[in-house]
């Protein structure tokens, strides 16, 4: 019986605010609290996961924690971030990110646009040529980098016999092309879908118009097309961008970093495990949090991507 | 669509193998790998010229791997699971429920989902070792299920702003609670978008290597992708590549079917969130 009397009155109460009135009556109440219940675990846990060791990489990024040296821990303030500002590998490793990450997600892009033109338009077995070009999306990763470090190992590879038995993966420049091509082969079918998507969106009464009305094949692409599909290809290259930012599995296991083809998340992780140095380690994820904030500040705020998700209380 | 003509026909038709081919022939490498004998290990040919089971006779015997393989079945479930109850919570309560900070909510998920792991490894791992979490399960679990939600909770509030809620509302007519509302009547028409989510959740967790070597240090929580490059060849001299390719092969191959079985919600999934705004 008390239940049936709150029910009604909330309803009541969400009539009310519906008229304007802000006055929370006990059905609200129990909608908000019932709200702040049903997010609290998952905050929780995100916050527990995130926010706090965050916090303490800052603490521990202004100390000197050496774990070989436990008697030496001292605080020293920003002196961790002179070292690794000043040190040619953090640019160096900079470098090679945004390098791969420049190429890997521009070509992405383009190879992922002409994966959808494919879909969308596919004469024949649209599900087939679909289903099979989700096949590097779901192949992990750490495995197809094994089948492409052994494709390149000369004697044994059949690429690199294609290329005269080379071994590229020695060479700092087409060790970092490899990473590339590896990171494009495995993403390409995400971007691809994530287009897929947007350009369903695209009227077809628009295409035929300007089909009529004489727009070359070209045109109709860059002037009906591609502003139409805008919103979902900066969100998609948000993503991309800042997944391959990231990049670890690859290189760890073509190159385990040597020969200058290390990522930041690669330095970040030598020097935890190799110098087991916890200031500096802290140090370098601070800065690869920071530069992966501006990264989303600039898509953001710069290009208008959407944030995702931002729309999903107001639909 | 209708006007298409012979030879745009065999453009998209050439344009179809392409990608055929580009996708499966990486793969097709990485499987005949897997099949051949040491000695032909040495030869580059893509079609083996013996055939051989012995590497995964090998892997299969081998604690080294079934170990691993255990491990990450069972944390990649448990952290789905935990993962996708939670996300449920706070995606019903996005979707449906007015309260405050809701958009901050939405605005730390995403805050979450766009996180540089390596950024965490360092003070998690110090945490973990004093909690005694380190080469744990849970080690494992506990960050598998933070970045799962935010997946979590935009796949799952996409779907559940296409349920009709007047159902919901009946429900509440007919006396139920907005709890029981829930776990009655919405849930199981939400049944289809958290299958979506479970799928995308593992495949996350199956997939993930970096945390994987970073949290563990011996079999017993390593799990597979991270216990591949510990294998050992037949002698001191010899590179594992035949183990090292089928296990790759064994550890994908049921994802790469899955995947297939399930590709009309991964990419219902995948797109959901990301594109209908």
């Amino acid at each position: 019986m008390s239940t049936t009397t709150q029910v009604a009155a909330g309803t009541a109460a969400e009539q009310r605010t519906k008229r304007g009135k802000p006055q929370l009556s006990e059905g609200a109440r129990a909608e908000r609290r019932l709200g702040f219940m049903l997010c609290a675990p998952a905050v929780i846990v995100m916050i527990a996961v995130t926010a706090y060791p965050v916090g303490y990489a800052i603490f521990l990024s202004l100390e000197r924690y050496n774990l070989a040296l436990p008697q030496d821990i001292k605080f020293i303030g920003f002196g961790n971030y002179g070292a690794v500002l000043s040190s040619p590998y953090w640019w160096h490793a900079l470098l090679v990110t945004v390098i791969i990450t420049a190429f890997s997600v521009a070509i992405t892009l383009v190879l992922g646009m002409l994966l959808a033109m494919v879909l969308h338009r596919a004469v024949f077995g649209r599900g087939l040529v679909r289903t099979i070009s989700l096949i590097p999306y779901g192949i992990v990763t750490v495995a197809a980098a094994y089948g492409w470090q052994y494709a390149w190992t000369p004697s044994q590879g059949y690429l690199s016999s294609a290329f005269n038995n080379s071994a590229p993966l020695t060479n700092q420049t087409e060790a970092i092309i490899i990473i590339i091509i590896a990171e494009i082969w495995k993403t390409t079918p995400f971007m691809g879908l994530l287009l897929l998507a947007g350009l369903s969106l695209v009227p077809e009464d628009l295409q035929k118009a300007a089909k009529v009305d004489g727009a070359t094949g070209w045109q109709r692409f860059t002037k009906i097309t591609l502003p139409l599909m805008k919103p979902a290809i900066l969100v998609a290259l948000l993503f991309r961008t800042l997944d391959s930012f990231r990049i670890f599995d690859n290189i760890y296991i073509l190159t385990q970093g040597s020969n200058g083809t290390g990522s930041v998340s690669v330095l970040g992780y030598d020097n935890l495990f190799n110098a087991e140095n916890l200031g500096i380690g802290s140090t370098i994820s601070i800065l690869i949090f920071i530069c992966v904030a501006i990264i989303a500040f600039i898509f953001i705020k710069g290009f208008g991507t959407a944030a995702p998700g931002t729309d999903i209380g107001g639909r | 669509m209708a006007a298409i003509t012979p030879r745009q026909r065999v453009g998209w038709t050439t344009a179809n193998f392409v990608v055929i081919a580009l996708a499966l022939f990486p793969v097709l490498w990485l499987v005949s790998l897997s099949f051949k004998t040491p000695t032909a290990i040495l030869d580059p040919s893509v079609w083996p010229a013996q055939w051989t089971w012995g590497n995964y006779h090998g892997i299969l015997n081998s604690s080294q791997f079934i170990r691993p393989l255990i491990n990450s079945i069972g944390i990649g479930l448990i952290s789905t699971l935990i993962a996708v109850v939670l996300a449920s919570m706070a995606a019903y309560a996005i979707a449906r429920l007015r309260f405050p900070g809701k958009n901050v909510l939405i605005g730390m998920a995403l805050l979450i989902a766009m996180f540089p792991l390596i950024a965490l490894v360092t003070p998690m791992f110090t945490i973990e070792r004093s909690l005694g979490l380190f080469n744990t399960w849970p080690g494992l679990i506990i960050p598998y299920v933070a970045f799962g939600l935010p997946l979590g909770i935009y796949t799952l509030s996409a779907f559940f702003r296409e349920i009709p809620w007047e159902l919901e509302k009946a429900a509440k007519v007919d006396g139920a609670t907005p709890f029981q509302a829930f776990i009655k009547v919405i849930a199981p028409l939400a049944a289809p978008g958290m299958v979506t989510t479970a799928i995308l959740v593992f495949l996350a967790c199956w997939n993930d290597f970096l945390l994987a070597i970073s949290f563990t240090s011996t079999i017993s929580s390593r799990t597979a992708p991270a216990a591949m490059q510990y294998f050992s060849g037949g002698s001191v001299f010899t590179v594992p590549t035949g183990p090292i390719a089928a296990a790759a092969c064994f550890i994908t191959i049921p994802i790469i079917i899955f995947v297939l079985f399930f590709q009309r919600r991964i990419v219902a999934g995948l797109t959901s969130g990301a594109v209908k705004g």
